[in-house]
């Protein structure tokens, strides 16, 4: 009997379930101000820290983050990797850069692709801005951002942008 | 060893859906409240331990994000069960026991509505036998009820007093999801889901969070002047094979009976983790609970937040000694189909 | 505190797809073997502690539920733990906790993954609406973190090399270990596919099928039996995305050891601890984690990796049994380190053994790097 002809000694039994997601109230006020090409944080009343994309509360002090605060849609790579192997169920084709980026204000990083640029002309600290797609492709999702790219200005020294309580 | 109390508790509003409150925000408004009740904050508490089920919501790691509630800088004493926050109570008080803390924070939270509860629940069961036929929790109760009637141990009269009961008893729960009465014959005309349970013998699908704040003798009445002792605490699990079990009885609470010297204890009130209504005149009737007020709050029947429910039976117990002045209460806490896995919990008043 | 000692450990064999039993016989197999090791029975046994990382991973929630009869827990009382990566090391501690309290004298505890009954990276990684889709799994999140150990100390880039062929040839001495390649060499490893910079595919660690068990008994109940002391343990979190957070040394890390070391009145780790078995996934966690409990200062760490000193030869061994990078049954991996760091001080590690071995340390680390769970076990009391 050949490989093929054996029998095989599992099953894939798949199982499947559906939910109704919901994001949050503090995400959902960003995400209606990404709708309309905004980038809003919240900060936290007692220590100042600037979150985005918000969660509602600020795990240092363990209050909710009540003040909102517009940011600019540029920052500094606070770190990155370059990524080789494909992820499941996404169109994206390896090798892509994968940043942890840190907008101007904001007192923690979130995780977004940086293009434009030669992968290994990358580096931490490198400045960079949101290319946004275009308008009327705009929805609730920080992916109406495509990815951010550099712009001309000097390098930040990431180990300045450590949060300090005010 | 330490005695332990039970110092506070708080619970958020049980919500039919709800809907854009994440975890953070469900669990903060519970978490300040038990802290502002009693003066204190999150640089109070030796030990942190929350109960939830990542299922619920669909997501890998739903307690993660719900730690953000809590103020964790400095970094702090802290564990999650994937279970009823009652046993998250449970490992709390261990570890007071064990002296590594003095005071513990104990949260549970759980959001039914964004899934289909029937089929989550279907995953508990063993993978390669019982979970491919989808299994819901009403059927698997069922099961238990139809035997409960067959052998007379409880009658279909006791389940509908069982619900009407409840529904008067949510009067006196703020925090309620079922409140509007229900009447013999609007229970009667209710159709049947799986037989013999028809709706109203059921619990809502509901969503919510409690907190908990337990302290060691040394620092319980720092916090309060109405301590209430956690004077015996049991719990084992059942098989998981329901042919191999005599769904007529229950081991587990009669190990709790005897592991906690119950027989002879009057108790004042009593809180049962009961999510069906046969499961009331059932442990009524093996914990000899006949004529002790049970249930006050209305029980999971009217509202039932899970990975919480089994907590706030605990919690309610304690609001009602605190409130009454009363010497003994009993608490009830369950996991699993048919009541695999039971926690009794006695406390009382005086230490 | 009523002291307590690990008396049996066992372990499954680890590897990609264990498909000749099921996840009750998985855990099962470890539990056999680790009451044979302890000597003792089932009615000795008074509670059971099961610990794994997302049921997502197999799809059963709760398994403490359906395993209860696997598990020998009817009738008893079961806990289950779930502290993400961290939870086998958490596990230990809740187990040990059980009968620290005096309210019980024998406790069973055990850990599993069965990766192979579903996919981890998608698990880890699902799709979540209004969220950009670019996470690839653990190995990307965790990769910026390790640039950034990188940046601040300018180690060379052969030091994660080192760490992944170091711990492929402890695993090499381990015959339950998942990841068997022999001749494995820094050159080997260098020379595999880069997965997420920095990381090549050999400095990754698998995934894996396995469960780990312990029983851990109070003094009295110890007899003459060969016992792993426990002399100090503890856990720490932080928040998730809580400004201020540092990642590469967190600051939950630092405060786990320093309390367990307070515990166990070590003063010095890097010459009191005879070995350790810390939770490293990915090459770089060794060095970064050196530094973070406290073995050397702050940007030295690489520079024990460079000099052999975590080798099995050198003078503070570090993941004797090959470590994560080795096998990976996620749930039980931290139970894993904490039972290997036992093994040592039992003498029981066969050919992964370190030399007179007397404390050793075993870690856990999980979630974004925020959860963290740690033990000291000696050969002796005091």
């Amino acid at each position: 009997m050949s490989d093929d002809q054996a029998p095989k000694d599992y099953k894939e039994s798949f199982i499947h379930l559906e939910y109704q997601y919901t994001a949050g109230s503090a995400t959902t006020t960003f995400l209606n101000q990404v709708k309309e090409g905004r980038l809003v944080g919240q900060s936290c009343p007692k220590c100042k820290a600037v979150y985005v994309p918000p969660r509602g509360s600020c795990p240092r002090c363990g209050i909710a983050t009540s003040i909102e605060v517009p940011l600019t849609d540029k920052g500094c790579v606070e770190s990155f990797t370059v990524v080789h192997i494909p992820i499941p169920g996404n169109p994206i084709v390896p090798p892509y850069v994968c940043a942890m980026i840190r907008l101007d204000e904001a007192d923690i990083s979130f995780l977004h692709l940086v293009q434009d640029i030669e992968i290994d002309q990358i580096r931490i600290g490198m400045r960079v801005q949101a290319v946004w797609k275009p308008k009327d492709e705009w929805t609730h999702s920080l992916e109406n951002i495509k990815w951010f790219a550099p712009i001309d200005e000097p390098d930040v020294d990431v180990s300045t942008l450590r949060f300090k309580p005010s | 060893m330490k005695k332990v109390a039970v110092v506070g508790y708080a619970q958020h509003k049980i919500l039919p859906n709800a809907g854009a409150l994440n975890e953070v925000e469900l669990i903060m408004p519970v978490v300040h409240k038990v802290f502002n009740d009693l003066g204190i904050s999150q640089d109070d508490i030796g030990f942190t331990c929350s109960g939830s089920c990542d299922y619920l919501q669909g997501a890998a790691f739903a307690f993660v994000e719900g730690l953000s509630a809590i103020q964790t800088s400095p970094p702090i004493k802290e564990s999650h069960v994937e279970m009823d926050a009652a046993w998250a109570l449970y490992e709390s008080m261990l570890k007071i026991k064990m002296g590594d803390a003095d005071t513990a924070l104990i949260y549970g939270f759980g959001k039914s509505s964004p899934g289909n509860l029937d089929s989550i629940i279907s995953l508990q069961m063993d993978p390669y036998y019982i979970s491919p036929l989808w299994p819901d929790r009403v059927s698997l109760a069922a099961l238990q009820a139809q035997i409960l009637l067959q052998q007379k141990i409880i009658t279909h009269d006791e389940m509908m007093a069982t619900v009407i009961e409840a529904r008067n008893n949510a009067a006196n729960n703020p925090n309620a999801l079922l409140t509007d009465h229900v009447s013999e014959d609007l229970y009667q005309a209710d159709s049947l889901i799986s037989s013999p349970l028809r709706g109203f013998d059921c619990p809502p699908i509901s969503d919510g969070a409690s907190a908990m704040v337990i302290a060691s003798e040394d620092k319980a009445f720092e916090f309060t002047d109405n301590p209430i002792w956690i004077e015996g605490i049991d719990h084992s699990i059942e098989s998981s094979n329901l042919g191999s079990r005599d769904l007529a009885t229950s081991p587990t609470i009669q190990n709790a009976i005897t592991n906690l010297n119950l027989k002879n204890i009057n108790f004042d009130v009593a809180e049962l983790h009961t999510q069906f209504s046969h499961e009331v005149p059932f442990l009524r009737k093996l914990l000899n609970l006949t004529n002790v007020p049970t249930n006050l709050s209305g029980g999971p029947l009217v509202g039932n937040v899970m990975m919480c429910a089994g907590l706030d039976a605990i919690g309610k117990t304690f609001q009602s000694l605190v409130r009454d002045q009363s010497d003994h209460g009993i608490a009830h806490a369950s996991s699993g189909p048919c009541l695999q896995h039971n926690m009794v919990v006695h406390l009382e008043r005086h230490k | 505190m009523i002291q307590a000692g690990v008396i049996g450990v066992g372990q499954t064999n680890y590897d990609s797809k264990r498909r000749d039993v099921s996840m009750a016989g998985l855990v099962r197999e470890a539990i056999d073997k680790a009451m044979l090791a302890a000597d003792i029975e089932w009615d000795a046994v008074d509670a059971v502690v099961l610990g794994k990382a997302p049921d997502m991973f197999e799809g059963v929630i709760m398994p403490e539920l359906y395993l209860a009869d696997a598990i020998g827990a009817v009738g008893k009382p079961v806990l289950r733990v779930h502290t993400a990566g961290s939870v086998g090391g958490s596990t230990a501690v809740i187990a040990a906790s059980h009968v620290c309290s005096g309210q019980f004298k024998t406790v069973l505890t055990v850990t599993f993954e069965k990766q192979s009954e579903s996919n981890a990276t998608w698990a880890l990684s699902p799709r979540y609406p209004y969220s950009p889709h670019i996470n690839a799994g653990a190995g990307g999140y965790f990769a910026p973190f390790i640039r950034e150990y990188i940046r601040r100390y300018e180690p060379p880039e052969h030091i994660g090399w080192k760490v992944a062929a170091k711990d492929r040839q402890n695993a090499l001495k381990n015959p339950l270990a998942h990841l068997q390649i022999p001749g494995i060499d820094e050159k080997m490893v260098s020379e595999t596919p880069m997965l997420w910079e920095p990381l090549r595919y050999l400095e990754s660690c698998p995934s894996s099928d396995g469960a780990c068990a312990m029983v851990i008994t109070s003094e009295d109940r110890v007899g003459s039996r060969n016992v792993a002391w426990i002399r100090g343990m503890a856990v720490r979190s932080e928040g998730t995305l809580s400004a201020g957070r540092d990642e590469v040394n967190p600051q939950g890390g630092i405060d786990c050891a320093k309390d367990i070391y307070q515990q166990a009145g070590i003063h010095n780790p890097r010459t009191e601890i005879d070995c350790a078995e810390i939770y490293v996934p990915f090459s770089w966690y060794e060095p970064m984690w050196l530094e973070n409990l406290g073995f050397c200062d702050l940007g030295q760490g690489w520079k024990l990796t460079d000099e052999g000193v975590t080798a099995l030869d050198g003078s503070l061994p570090v993941n004797m049994s090959g470590g994560v990078l080795s096998s990976n049954p996620i749930g039980a991996s931290g139970m894993i380190r904490f039972g290997e760091a036992a093994l040592q001080v039992m003498g029981l590690a066969e050919d992964h053994q370190v030399e007179d071995a007397k404390i050793s340390m075993g870690h856990a680390y999980g979630g974004a790097a925020q959860f963290f769970a740690m033990w000291i076990v000696s050969s002796s009391k005091d």
